[in-house]
């Protein structure tokens, strides 16, 4: 389940891929919302040429992007399996994998090396003994909805012309507190509507996902947006967003770990599709290499980290390295600055005959009531210490 | 629309052999948040007579109720056998 994919991770593997994939909308314009109870603040960015070749990112229903994708690779020698749940690893003595247990009969297979890329879940890695359980506080629940509306009623409601499309994310008051955004992107005669939020404060919060999903669409901010759609589809997800600290380790002899198997998600950016796709790719070069010399070693394999290292795919993990704890200790992001942020826009705006000089002293005050000078200075240090 | 009709939009083939199951229902009795019951996304867990259930026909297989049952680890999880499970038609 996701909703973009970034043309750069998927032309590296399938070049000029939007002439022949089940894509939704070209990604023209992003919206990225502050909200109150009522209100919000809209910040924006709209740039044509995202809209034209090589483009940017496209929305998908992964349901038929999977399908397409998985041809793809078949249509290059792989020999797929569908409808096939694997169940175990296959070592060798202690050592090495040499293979997967399926739960089909006799569904043993063997092969010089497993690419785990199971996702979020991955009982694979964990019966590999890569690591143990993810933690509540690595990963969050995201649940989302597609909605069903004419084409035209998108374009119109969303401001787009012809098949472009935008994504908004928001923060504020849906998430009631909790780390975490929602998120609204349009696809061709759909809408995909949701929110994630960390899975330790889906637990401490006690706020049930179905119960929030359905607050979000009924804010007022949102609802006009989503009137006299149909529901087809309701979904849940976990993302892995313990980000580079979280890591498990890449590579064993015989196994390659990649994608959100691997925890690689740049829960910020909503990217974790052109990881998976990037991991995947680098992958595969580290096993064709391998192939040359039969040498399938851990030492060999570990060619695969170094690969991700010289690529954005490490580089961006561990710059937002810190992210992640940043945000669980300033909620305050996520509570008080969309309040703030509403509150002063409300006073510029409104007309009523209080000199400009005197708004801006009354928005000033007002921001220090509800965060004091020491605040702000310390969430502006400590902001650009995690995200420098 | 309540949570009951959005998963009788989803689209499931219901395997006979349950894929999730509560290993040791005394460690649910002293449970103290049982958080099991409100996070998972299809509320799979419920409380009948003041006994934690589960039912695995709706689940949406995301592993919240795995991985947020920490204190006892008292969830044995895996995915419906082959060809069995959430079939999302849109995704
Ligand atoms: C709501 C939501 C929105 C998102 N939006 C975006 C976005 O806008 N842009 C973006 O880049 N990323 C987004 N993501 C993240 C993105 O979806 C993932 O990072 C990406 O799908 C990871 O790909 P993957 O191949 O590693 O794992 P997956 O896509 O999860 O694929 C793993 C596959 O393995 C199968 N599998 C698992 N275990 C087994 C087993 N034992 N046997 C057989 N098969 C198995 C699963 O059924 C699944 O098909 C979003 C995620 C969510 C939940
Ligand atoms: S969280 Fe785990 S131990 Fe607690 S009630 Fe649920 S299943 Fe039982
Ligand atoms: S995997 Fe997700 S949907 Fe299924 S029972 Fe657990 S929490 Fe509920």
């Amino acid at each position: 389940m996701g909703g973009q994919i970034y043309s750069h991770s998927l032309a590296a593997i399938v070049p000029e891929f939007w002439k022949e994939a089940p894509l939704e909308r070209p990604i023209v314009e992003k919206r990225i919302w502050f909200l109150t109870k009522d209100s919000k603040v809209s910040l924006s960015h709209k740039n044509p040429a995202f809209g034209a070749p090589p483009f940017n990112s496209f929305t998908v229903l992964r349901a038929k992007f999977d399908k397409w994708f998985v041809q793809k690779a078949v249509q290059k020698g792989a020999f797929y399996i569908p409808e096939t749940l694997v169940e175990d690893v296959i070592r060798e003595g202690k050592g090495k994998i040499i293979g997967v247990k399926t739960g089909r009969t006799q569904g043993e297979l063997f092969a010089p090396v497993v690419v785990a890329a199971d996702g979020v879940n991955s009982l694979l890695s964990k019966n590999a003994s890569l690591h143990a359980e993810i933690s509540p506080q690595n990963v969050a629940l995201a649940v989302k909805e597609i909605i069903a509306m004419p084409k035209e009623r998108i374009q119109d409601l969303f401001d787009l012309s012809g098949d472009q499309g935008l994504t908004i994310e928001i923060m504020g008051e849906i998430t009631r507190g909790m780390v975490g955004v929602g998120f609204i992107y349009t696809n061709l005669t759909t809408v995909s509507v949701g929110l994630g939020c960390i899975l330790s404060d889906w637990v401490n919060y006690k706020i049930s996902p179905y119960d929030l999903i359905e607050e979000m669409k009924n804010h007022p901010v949102v609802k006009p947006l989503l009137s006299g759609g149909k529901i087809r589809e309701y979904l849940a997800h976990l993302i892995p967003e313990g980000g580079y600290n979280a890591i498990p380790p890449l590579y064993a002899d015989g196994l390659l770990v990649v994608g959100d198997a691997a925890m690689m998600v740049n829960g910020l950016h909503q990217e974790g599709s052109n990881l998976a796709m990037t991991s995947g790719r680098l992958a595969a070069e580290t096993i064709i290499e391998a192939h040359k010399s039969g040498d399938f070693s851990a030492g060999r394999l570990s060619r695969y980290k170094k690969l991700l290292e010289e690529s954005y795919v490490m580089k961006d993990l561990k710059k937002y390295r810190n992210s992640y704890p940043y945000l669980e200790g300033n909620r305050q992001l996520f509570t008080i600055y969309p309040q703030i942020i509403n509150d002063a826009a409300t006073e510029i705006i409104r007309v009523d005959g209080v000199p400009k000089l005197v708004k801006q002293a009354k928005i000033i005050s007002a921001t220090f009531k509800k965060r004091n000078l020491w605040g702000l200075a310390k969430d502006a240090f400590s902001a650009w210490r995690a995200f420098r | 629309m309540n949570l009951e009709d959005k998963l009788f939009l989803d689209r499931y083939v219901v395997d006979e052999i349950p894929h999730l199951r509560i290993i040791n229902l005394d460690k649910c009795a002293i449970c103290k948040k049982q958080q099991c019951l409100y996070t998972c996304p299809a509320q799979c867990y419920k409380l009948e007579e003041g006994r934690v259930v589960v039912s695995y026909e709706g689940c949406l297989e995301c592993g919240t109720c795995r991985i947020i049952c920490d204190e006892y680890k008292n969830i044995e999880w895996k995915y419906p056998r082959g060809g069995f499970g959430i079939c999302y038609k849109y995704g």
